[in-house]
C-alpha cells in the first residue's frame, strides 16, 4: 500500500503551493515521494512549473507532458498509475472545484482500495468561499465528482504577501462553523512562520512560498 | 475589509457592485474565470448570466441589453476579442455604454494561451471597421482592475463611449489582496435614447447604425468626433515617478509595468537617473505628459514586438530618441533584460559620460 494525500477545494484557495511544501516536508522526513499534477483545469501556476526545483530536491513529479505548455490539454498522464501498489508517498495535486475533481474520479475505485487521506483546503479570504456554507457547496460539488469523501480541513485563509498573523485568527470564528457542519476536523493552519505566531505548534504548516510572479 | 481574488474574479466582482446585472460571454483561456464568476454570482444578484453560442452572438446581446439602457459586459481574450470587433464596431457606431475586457494571449491568430500585450493596435485603433475609438483601460493590478471596471462604466456612460478593459493573462490570473471599499461609486446618467418601452408616452426610440444618406452619416461621424476631441483633453491618465531629473523614461503598461518598476529601482539603486511614465489610458493616450518631461531618450516596453512606442513617438513629436524593448508570444520580460537595455540606450545616446 502507498501512502496517499490529495489536496483538494475551490481554485485559488492555494492547493498547489500546499502540495509543494507538503511534498518537501515528506521528502524532509525520509519518504520517497510524488507529486502529481492532476490539475486540467487551470494551465496558470501550476507544479509542473516548479518541475526542475522539485527534482532537484529527490521528488519525482508526474505531469502532463504539455503541462504548462501553449497546447496545455486535460489529460491524466498513465504514470499515476504508480501511485498504486508502488511503496512511497504519493501527493495529489487537484484542479479547484468540482470541474476538477471529476479527473480525481476516474481513480475512485484505485484509491479507495489503497487507502487515501483527502484535505479539504480553504481560504475564507476567498468571496466565493468566506462563509462555511459556501465551502459545505464547494465541498459536495468536489465529492459527488470525485465519488471520495474528504478526511480534514486545512485552513490556508491567507491574502497573499499581505498576511499577517490576524488574518489567520480572524478565521477560526468560522473555521468552527464549518467543522460543525462537515464533521471535520481542521488539522493544520498554513502561512508563513511569521504568520504563523499565534497558532499551536501542532497544528502549524509553515511553509515556503514557491509559486512566484515574474516581478 | 480585503479578500484575495485572482484578476479575472476581481473584475467581475466590481461590476456586480457597479450595477451590471447583463453578462454575456463564451469561455476562453486566461479569462474564463471572469464567466465562471458570473456565473455563480449574477443569478444571486437578480441578473443574467448567459453563455452565448459564439463571441458574435455574446457581444450582440450587450448591443441588445446596452440600447435598452441597462449596464452590460462581455469578456474575452485576444482570439474572440477579433470575432467581437464587428459587433464593437456597432456599439461604437451606436455610442452605446458598455464594457468590454480583453485579457490578452498570445497571437496572432489562435496564438497561444501564455500572457501577451499584443493587441494594442487593436484595442486603440479599432479592430472593426469604420471611423471609432474605444476608451482604453489598461490596470497593473488585481485592484486596479476591479477599480477601472467601476470606473469603466461610468466613464462609459458619461460619453456614451464603449470601454475596454485592456488586461493579459497574468493579471487575470494572478492573486492579490483587493478591497472593494476602494473602488468608485456608480454614478447615475440620463439615458433618455435607451429603447426600454415607450409606455404610449413618447415616440419610439431607435438605436441604430445604419445611415444610408451619406450626409446623414457624416453628421454622425463628425458629431461622434467631437466628442472623441472632448474625450482627448478630459480624459487622459497616468502615472509617473522620478520623472523630474530622469536621463531616460521607461513607458510600460499593465503587468509589464511591474517589472519595469523593479528594473527602475535596480537602475536608481546604481544611480542611473530612470524614470517612469505609465499611461492608464491607452486611449486616449496621455501625451500631454510626454511634452512636458524632458528625458535624453525614452523606452517603451511591451510584451509585443513594439505598439505603444508609435505612440509615444507621437506623443513627444520625435523630440527625443524613442527605443522598444519587449518579448512577445507569451514570454514575459525579466528586470535584469529591461535593466541592461536601458544602460545600452544611455550608452549611445550619452557616449561613455554617464
Amino acid at each position: 500500500m502507498s501512502e496517499i494525500h490529495i489536496f483538494s477545494g475551490h481554485y485559488g484557495s492555494g492547493k498547489t503551493e500546499i502540495a509543494v511544501n507538503f511534498a518537501i516536508a515528506q521528502q524532509k522526513a525520509g519518504k520517497n515521494v510524488t507529486i502529481i499534477d492532476l490539475d486540467t483545469v487551470n494551465p496558470y501556476f501550476r507544479t509542473g512549473d516548479l518541475r526542475n526545483m522539485l527534482e532537484d530536491m529527490g521528488i519525482s513529479v508526474i505531469a502532463g507532458r504539455f503541462a504548462s505548455s501553449n497546447v496545455d490539454m486535460p489529460l491524466a498522464p498513465a504514470e499515476v498509475m504508480r501511485a498504486f501498489g508502488n511503496k512511497g508517498c504519493f501527493i495529489f495535486d487537484v484542479g479547484g472545484d468540482e470541474d476538477g475533481a471529476y479527473a480525481l474520479g476516474c481513480y475512485a475505485g484505485r484509491l479507495k482500495k489503497n487507502g487515501f487521506e483527502m484535505h479539504l483546503v480553504v481560504n475564507l479570504r476567498r468571496p466565493l468561499t468566506a462563509a462555511a456554507r459556501d465551502i459545505m457547496d464547494i465541498k459536495r460539488g468536489i465529492e459527488a465528482a470525485s465519488r471520495l469523501e474528504f478526511t480534514d480541513i486545512y485552513n490556508n485563509t491567507n491574502l497573499s504577501a499581505e498576511t499577517d498573523a490576524d488574518t489567520i485568527t480572524s478565521s477560526v470564528g468560522e473555521l468552527v462553523e464549518l467543522e460543525r457542519l462537515s464533521g471535520l476536523k481542521v488539522v493544520k493552519h498554513c502561512g508563513t512562520k511569521a504568520a504563523l505566531s499565534d497558532i499551536e505548534e501542532s497544528k502549524a504548516f509553515p511553509m515556503e512560498l514557491y509559486l512566484k510572479l515574474p516581478f | 475589509m480585503k479578500v484575495l481574488m485572482k484578476g479575472n474574479e476581481a473584475i467581475g466582482e466590481a461590476a456586480v457592485r457597479s450595477g451590471c446585472r447583463h453578462f454575456f460571454g463564451y469561455p476562453i483561456t486566461p479569462q474564463t474565470e471572469l464567466s465562471a464568476y458570473m456565473a455563480k454570482k449574477l443569478p444571486k444578484a437578480g441578473g443574467v448570466f448567459l453563455q452565448a453560442e459564439s463571441e458574435i452572438s455574446a457581444v450582440n446581446m450587450v448591443y441588445g441589453a446596452a440600447a435598452a439602457g441597462v449596464r452590460a459586459m462581455t469578456s474575452s481574450s485576444s482570439p474572440g476579442i477579433s470575432l467581437k470587433a464587428e459587433g464593437i464596431s456597432y456599439l461604437a457606431a451606436a455610442d452605446l455604454p458598455c464594457v468590454i475586457v480583453n485579457i490578452m494571449r498570445g497571437g496572432p491568430g489562435l496564438g497561444g494561451i501564455q500572457p501577451a500585450q499584443s493587441d494594442y493596435f487593436q484595442a486603440t485603433r479599432g479592430g472593426g471597421h469604420g471611423d471609432y475609438h474605444l476608451i482604453v483601460l489598461a490596470p497593473n493590478s488585481v485592484q486596479e482592475m476591479a477599480s477601472l471596471t467601476a470606473e469603466g462604466f461610468n466613464i462609459s456612460e458619461k460619453y456614451g463611449i464603449p470601454v475596454m478593459l485592456l488586461g493579459d493573462g497574468t493579471l487575470g490570473q494572478m492573486m492579490e489582496p483587493v478591497d472593494f471599499d476602494l473602488i468608485p461609486e456608480p454614478e447615475a446618467y440620463e439615458k433618455p435614447w435607451a429603447a426600454c418601452g415607450t409606455e404610449n408616452k413618447r415616440e419610439k426610440n431607435v438605436v441604430k447604425t445604419l445611415y444610408l444618406e451619406a450626409d446623414e452619416l457624416e453628421r454622425t461621424v463628425i458629431e461622434r468626433e467631437e466628442k472623441y476631441t472632448r474625450v482627448k483633453k478630459e480624459l487622459q491618465r497616468y502615472e509617473e515617478k522620478y520623472t523630474d531629473d530622469a536621463d531616460i523614461i521607461i513607458s510600460s503598461y499593465g503587468i509589464t509595468s511591474r517589472i519595469v518598476e523593479t528594473a527602475v529601482r535596480k537602475l536608481r539603486d546604481e544611480g542611473i537617473k530612470a524614470g517612469i511614465i505609465r499611461p492608464i489610458t491607452l486611449w486616449p493616450f496621455p501625451e500631454d505628459i510626454y511634452k512636458k518631461v524632458d528625458p535624453k531618450a525614452f523606452l517603451s516596453v511591451e510584451m509585443s514586438t513594439g505598439q505603444m512606442v508609435e505612440d509615444i513617438k507621437l506623443a513627444c513629436e520625435c523630440r527625443r530618441p524613442v527605443y522598444f524593448t519587449g518579448r512577445t508570444g507569451g514570454v514575459i520580460p525579466s528586470p535584469q533584460e529591461i535593466a541592461e537595455k536601458a544602460k545600452q540606450i544611455l550608452k549611445e545616446v550619452c557616449g561613455d559620460g554617464i
